[in-house]
């Protein structure tokens, strides 16, 4: 099984109308990785997934997740596919154990093996308390966490998670990503997400951007933020005026004042600064190395911001985005 | 853990069931479902209740006095039948547009990204709708005694049945309506401008000998007639009535001059329920 593409995608084109949302991608996701679909709302991220989760046809081009086609194999993928979509889709009128029971039964598990998996996934997602409670009452954190429990329920190969934090708060965010990095520390699994939140990229082994229905690049995190280039490095000297002068004479680096803090770009950064204080002559105060983030690479790659992007699909786009959280 | 062991072990090619026992098991849990949810709504299934209780007790008793049934028929024992039908209709048919609930809420989707047919999961719907309509009945049907409609278990039981058919035909029809009508505020008026024709069209209300013509045609091209009419037939067959009083109020259904066996008008409700199902699998396209 080893050295198979979990997901593998060649020219996939999605077309409503006129509407191209999805304009032939090509993408391959190797098993037991975790792959993060990067773009701000709107991108064709949901489109495209969704024809990864066999719910929405292809218009052009082709893709097989775990090793079958998800236009001719449907039942097939289903069967090692689990799938948390982004609006919530339990029932709040059953119990935790009901939601998990009902899916259970849908993927035709053998009854024990059924009775195991739920006490596990409960355990997993921390509810086993909260089994017999209706998921009304529960919080928003919980009610995803269920969610995620119940997509791994029938053990997939490959779990898809569509914006699995869209909505929440920035604490029950923090805690769902350690959560997903637990479970893909401990299982073998394909982890498939999207997200519009630069931060939560980073969570992944690879990334594609995408923008306007196209994959701009593809890479490692690291490597993408090797692309954009230059880390700033920002010192704060006991002379700012020297500082600048000397970077310029004894390093080729033109440095500039911004925030109070003598600041220059400069690949590698962190291995600059040892340099630097051997170097510079001068008393060093203080020393701050950023590496450029994910944003500083959509906006390399795309020209704007996702916030820009976002503003740009104006009023259309946040209704969207509302609807999808009701 | 041992948790990652299991998983390994419970790898989808071993776990996974096919074939026509899963898509049952599927049709079962949504059934369900339908049962769990069904003890949530009290109330709704009181309030349901209001209505037929007035149409039988003051419509009943104030028409009692005006309509002619020609002595030792109440009308309200006619009714009665009308009524249990009408209940069963509304509760159906609201039971089958919650359909649109479960898309608004996502659970639709959860339900149609499984490994199961289309087929499996609204047949559960309507197998679900249908019962909890008919359950609703119940308070309703234990009131025969009280308009004159004799408890014999054999009646009782052939009134259920039947109601179980209109159910089914009234919750595939709810169905039919949410796989193209996506919002609450709409498919709820779409809803009630099908039934409420149905409903009167199906003499429920009022004894089908006599119309004119084209009255009589609508009533019989309406697949709910084929439920209605049974179940009055089977209440009058526990009375006894001079003939006249059967012929006006329990007329035989004739398609052109033929006397439709009680039978196969049970059997024309069948079959349209039958194709009410599958028009409402086939309308939900899967990319839904």
């Amino acid at each position: 099984m080893t050295g198979r593409h979990a997901v593998h995608v060649r020219g996939l084109e999605k077309a409503y109308g006129d509407v191209r949302a999805v304009k032939g991608i090509d993408l391959d996701v190797a098993e037991g990785e975790m792959f993060g679909f990067l773009g701000p709302n709107g991108a064709g991220k949901t489109t495209a997934i969704k024809i990864l989760c066999t719910i929405a046809d292809a218009t052009a081009g082709s893709a097989t997740v775990a090793g079958h086609d998800v236009q001719t194999q449907r039942a097939d993928v289903r069967r090692r596919i689990g799938v948390v979509f982004q609006e919530p889709t339990v029932d709040t009128y059953l119990t935790a154990e009901q939601n998990l029971r009902f899916h259970g039964e849908l993927y035709g598990m053998p009854r024990r093996l059924l009775a195991e998996r739920i006490d596990e996934v409960l355990e997993m997602v921390g509810l086993a308390d909260r089994r017999h409670t209706e998921v009304l009452k529960f919080s928003g954190g919980m009610k995803r966490r269920l969610e995620i429990g119940r997509g791994l329920l029938h053990a997939p190969e490959v779990l898809f998670l569509d914006e699995p934090t869209i909505g929440l708060d920035p604490q029950t965010r923090a805690s769902i990503w350690t959560y997903i990095a637990e479970l893909r520390r401990r299982q073998d699994i394909t982890i498939f997400v999207t997200t519009h939140y630069m931060d939560e990229a980073e969570h992944c082994d690879r990334i594609a951007i995408m923008n306007d229905g196209e994959i701009v690049v593809a890479d490692t995190p690291e490597a993408l933020k090797n692309r954009v280039g230059a880390d700033r490095v920002s010192i704060r000297t006991s002379d700012d005026a020297v500082a600048i002068e000397r970077l310029r004479e004894r390093f080729g680096l033109d440095a500039a004042v911004h925030d109070g803090m003598v600041t220059v770009k400069v690949p590698g950064g962190a291995q600059f600064v040892p340099r630097l204080f051997a170097e510079l002559g001068l008393a060093i105060e203080t020393v701050t190395v950023t590496r450029p983030s994910l944003d500083d690479v959509f906006m390399a790659y795309t020209g704007r911001t996702i916030a820009d992007t976002e503003q740009a699909g104006g009023a259309s786009a946040m209704l969207r985005a509302m609807a999808a959280r009701r | 853990m041992n948790a990652i062991q299991t998983l390994r072990d419970a790898r989808p090619d071993r776990v996974v069931a096919g074939g026509l026992g899963h898509e049952l098991r599927a049709t079962a849990m949504v059934w369900r479902r339908e049962m769990i949810r069904f003890r949530h709504d009290r109330t709704r299934m009181v309030a349901m209740l209001l209505q037929p209780l007035l149409f039988l007790f003051v419509m009943g008793t104030g028409l009692a006095g005006v309509v002619d049934t020609g002595g030792g028929l109440d009308f309200r024992t006619f009714l009665f039948p009308g009524v249990l039908a009408m209940s069963v209709l509304f509760s159906a048919a609201f039971a089958g547009i919650s359909l649109v609930w479960d898309r608004e809420f996502g659970f639709l989707r959860e339900m149609l990204v499984a490994p199961v047919s289309k087929s499996a999961i609204i047949l559960g719907k309507c197998l679900g709708g249908a019962t909890t309509a008919t359950l609703q009945t119940l308070v309703l049907l234990a009131l025969a005694g009280v308009v004159g409609v004799p408890y014999d278990p054999l009646l009782l039981l052939t009134l259920l049945a039947l109601l179980f058919v209109g159910a089914l035909m009234l919750t595939a029809l709810g169905v039919l309506i949410s796989a193209r009508i996506k919002q609450m505020q709409a498919a709820m008026p779409a809803t009630q401008l099908i039934i409420t024709p149905m409903m009167f069209l199906s003499g429920a209300l009022f004894p089908m000998a006599g119309l004119p013509d084209w009255l009589a045609v609508l009533t019989k091209i309406n697949p709910l007639t084929y439920v209605v009419q049974p179940m009055r037939s089977a209440v009058f067959a526990h009375l006894e009535l001079p003939p006249a009083a059967r012929a006006a109020f329990d007329p035989a259904i004739t398609w052109g001059g033929w006397v439709v066996p009680g039978g196969v008008q049970v059997l024309v409700a069948l079959a349209c329920t039958g194709l009410i199902v599958a028009a409402g699998v086939a309308l939900f396209n899967r990319t839904d």
